[in-house]
C-alpha cells in the first residue's frame, strides 16, 4: 500500500531549486515559524506539544484516505486547508511543519534543503490564504459559509501549484511559460476534490462538535499580519508578469546566457547559479520585492517582540 | 496490518548504524548542500559524490539496489524540468515534434538537475535506513533546533501510526459496506465519493482531537510539564570525530573536484 499521497507534484525534493531560493525560503520560513511558536505557547502552554503532535499525525493519516476519480486514479486529500481552518493559522502552520518533516526525514517525499521552500509552498502560503478566505464568511449565511470553505480549500492546492512553478523558474529548473499552465491546469482539478472533502470534513465536525468552529480563536495581529504578507509576497512574485516584460521563455534563456558570459559574478560561491539582481529581467523585480518582504517581515517580527515585551512590564 | 512496516529504518550491524547520529545529520546536511553548489555538467564532481555514497551503502551494509530505487522516488518531479532541454541555448542536437529543439545546453542542464537530486536523496535514504528517527530528532535538538518543533515532530512520530491505522480502519469499513461487482461502475456520482472521504476525514479529525486529549491528561498525570526528558545519552566517541573528518574531507574533495573540472 502506498503511504506516500496525492500532491507529489507539490512536495520539491532536492536538486530542483538552487542555493540562493533555497535560502531566501529558509529565512521566510523560519521567520513566520518563530512567531508561530511564540503566538501557541503563549496560548497553550504545555498543552501544545501533544496538541499539534497528534493533529499533525492526523493531517498525514488523512492523506491516505482517498476515493477513485476515474481509469484507476484516486483523489486524495492535501489538508492544509482544514488544517488552518479548523486548528486556528498559528497551530495549523506548526502542525503543517511537523508533517512536512517528517515526510522529508521518514519518506523522503521532499528535499532537506529545501524543505524551508515546501513549508512555505505547502504550509504558509496555501494556509493563511485558505484562512483569510474562510474568515471572509464568518457571520454570513450557511450557503456563504460553504462556498468560501470550498473557495479556500481550492484556492490552497492551486495557489501552491503556483509557488512551486515560480520557485522552479526562479531556480532555472524549468520554463514558467510551460510549467504554470501545466501545474495549474491539474492542481485546477485536484484542488475541486479538496474543496468537496474539505467541505464534507467541516459539515462533520460542525454536527459532531459545533463548538470547534463557532468558537472564536484568538490569532491577534501578528496572524493578520502573516495573511497579509503572504497575500503580498504573491502579488510580488506575480509583479513582473502581470507587467507584461519578460515571460518566462525569455527569462530562461537570458539568465542561462548570463551563466555562460558572466564568469566573474559577484558571488563566487554561487558559480552555477546567476546572481539575478543585475540586468532588466523580471527576476530583478522579484529579487527586489522579495527582498522588500524579508525587510517587512524581519520589521514586524522585531515589532512583535518588543510589544511583547512592553507588554509585560 | 500494522503500520509500522512503513517504517523506512533498517537495522544491520555496521559502523555507519552505530555512529553518533549528529555526525550522520550534519555530514548528510553537508553532502546536500556541496551537491546542489556543484555547477551544471561536472561529471567527475558527480562521480566522486555517487562513489561517496556506494561506499556509505556497502559499509552500512545495504543493498545498493534498494538505496538505488528508494533514491528514484523524486523522479515524478522531473516532469517538471524536461522543459530546460529545449529552453536552454546551445547546439541544436535533436528536432522532435512541434518544433522543439534539443539543445546541447538544455541536456547538459537536465542531466545535472537529475544527477543532483538523485545523490541528495541518495545520501537522505541512507540517513534515514541508519537511523533510528527518535535519534535524529535527538540530534536535531543537539543541533539547537527548537525544542518546541523537535517535541511536536518526535509526537507526531508517536502518533503517526496509530493514526495511520485508524485511517485504514476507516478505510475499510468503507470498502466493507460498498460491495462491488468486478467489472461495474462504483456507486453513487463522483461528488458523492468526496463527500464520503471528507466524513472520514472529519470523523478522523474528532478522534485525533479526542486522543490528543486523552494523551495530554495521560501525560499530566505521569508529571509532565512541557518538557520531554530522554535518557538516552548522545556522546561523541573518537570514531564519531574520525567520521565526522571523514565524510568533511569526502565532502571537501567532491566540491574541490567540482572546482577544478
Amino acid at each position: 500500500m502506498n503511504i506516500i499521497p496525492a500532491g507529489i507534484l507539490l512536495h520539491i525534493p532536492d536538486g530542483f531549486l538552487n542555493v540562493l531560493v533555497s535560502a531566501v525560503c529558509w529565512l521566510l520560513t523560519l521567520i513566520i515559524l518563530g512567531i508561530a511558536v511564540a503566538n501557541t505557547r503563549r496560548d497553550l502552554d504545555e498543552r501544545l506539544v501533544p496538541l499539534a503532535g497528534v493533529m499533525a499525525a492526523f493531517i498525514f493519516a488523512a492523506q491516505m484516505l482517498n476515493f477513485p476519480v476515474a481509469g484507476g486514479t484516486s483523489g486524495h486529500f492535501i489538508g492544509a486547508a482544514l488544517a488552518f481552518i479548523v486548528l486556528g493559522p498559528w497551530l495549523g502552520l506548526l502542525a503543517m511543519t511537523a508533517v512536512i518533516a517528517v515526510q522529508a526525514l521518514v519518506f523522503q517525499d521532499g528535499g532537506l534543503l529545501v524543505m524551508g521552500a515546501n513549508i512555505l509552498v505547502m504550509g504558509v502560503v496555501p494556509g493563511f490564504l485558505a484562512w483569510f478566505v474562510y474568515r471572509l464568511g464568518q457571520g454570513r449565511g450557511a450557503r456563504a459559509q460553504t462556498l468560501l470553505a470550498g473557495t479556500a480549500a481550492w484556492l490552497s492546492v492551486v495557489v501552491a501549484a503556483l509557488v512551486v512553478a515560480l520557485l522552479l523558474a526562479f531556480s532555472g529548473t524549468s520554463s514558467l511559460g510551460v510549467v504554470m499552465p501545466a501545474m495549474l491546469g491539474v492542481h485546477a482539478l485536484i484542488g475541486l476534490g479538496e474543496a468537496l472533502i474539505t467541505v464534507a470534513a467541516l459539515s462533520f465536525i460542525r454536527r459532531a462538535r459545533p463548538s470547534l468552529l463557532e468558537e472564536e480563536r484568538s490569532v491577534g495581529a501578528g496572524g493578520w499580519v502573516v495573511a497579509g504578507l503572504s497575500i503580498a509576497l504573491l502579488l510580488v512574485l506575480f509583479a513582473p508578469f502581470a507587467s507584461g516584460h519578460p515571460d518566462g521563455l525569455e527569462w530562461v534563456a537570458e539568465s542561462a546566457g548570463f551563466l555562460s558570459t558572466a564568469q566573474d559574478a559577484p558571488y563566487s560561491i554561487l558559480p552555477d547559479y546567476t546572481v539575478p539582481f543585475l540586468g532588466e529581467t523580471g527576476l530583478s523585480t522579484i529579487a527586489a520585492g522579495l527582498l522588500g518582504a524579508l525587510l517587512v517581515a524581519g520589521l514586524v517580527f522585531l515589532a512583535a517582540r518588543s510589544l511583547r515585551r512592553r507588554s509585560l512590564v | 496490518m500494522n503500520a509500522n512496516a512503513f517504517d523506512r529504518y533498517l537495522e544491520r550491524a555496521s559502523a555507519v548504524h552505530r555512529l553518533d547520529p549528529r555526525v550522520k545529520v550534519i555530514v548528510t546536511l553537508a553532502f546536500i548542500v556541496a551537491v546542489a553548489l556543484l555547477p551544471d555538467g561536472t561529471w567527475a564532481a558527480y562521480g566522486a559524490a555517487a562513489l561517496l555514497i556506494a561506499a556509505t551503502t556497502a559499509a552500512a551494509r545495504l543493498s545498493p539496489g534498494l538505496v538505488l530505487r528508494r533514491s528514484l522516488l523524486g523522479l515524478p518531479f522531473l516532469l517538471a524540468a524536461v522543459t530546460v532541454l529545449f529552453t536552454v541555448p546551445g547546439r541544436a542536437l535533436w528536432e522532435g515534434p512541434w518544433g522543439l529543439v534539443v539543445t546541447d545546453g538544455g541536456l547538459v542542464r537536465f542531466s545535472s538537475i537529475t544527477l543532483r537530486s538523485l545523490l541528495s536523496l541518495g545520501a537522505a535514504v541512507l540517513l534515514t535506513a541508519t537511523t533510528r528517527f527518535p535519534d535524529v530528532l535527538h540530534a536535531l535538538r543537539h543541533l539547537r533546533v527548537p525544542a518546541v518543533l523537535v517535541a511536536i515532530i518526535a509526537f507526531m512520530y508517536r502518533y503517526l501510526f496509530v493514526l495511520v491505522d485508524e485511517a485504514q480502519r476507516l478505510l475499510r469499513a468503507r470498502a466493507a459496506r460498498s460491495a462491488r461487482l468486478p467489472d461495474a461502475r462504483g456507486g453513487g456520482s463522483l461528488a458523492w465519493r468526496a463527500a464520503v472521504v471528507g466524513h472520514m476525514a472529519g470523523q478522523l479529525f474528532v478522534r485525533s482531537l479526542d486522543r490528543s486529549e486523552r494523551v495530554y491528561h495521560a501525560m499530566q498525570a505521569r508529571g509532565y510539564r512541557g518538557e520531554l526528558l530522554t535518557l538516552a545519552p548522545h556522546v561523541m566517541r573518537r570514531r564519531d570525530w574520525l567520521a565526522l573528518m571523514i565524510g568533511g574531507m569526502a565532502i571537501a574533495t567532491v566540491t574541490l573536484v567540482g572546482r577544478i573540472a
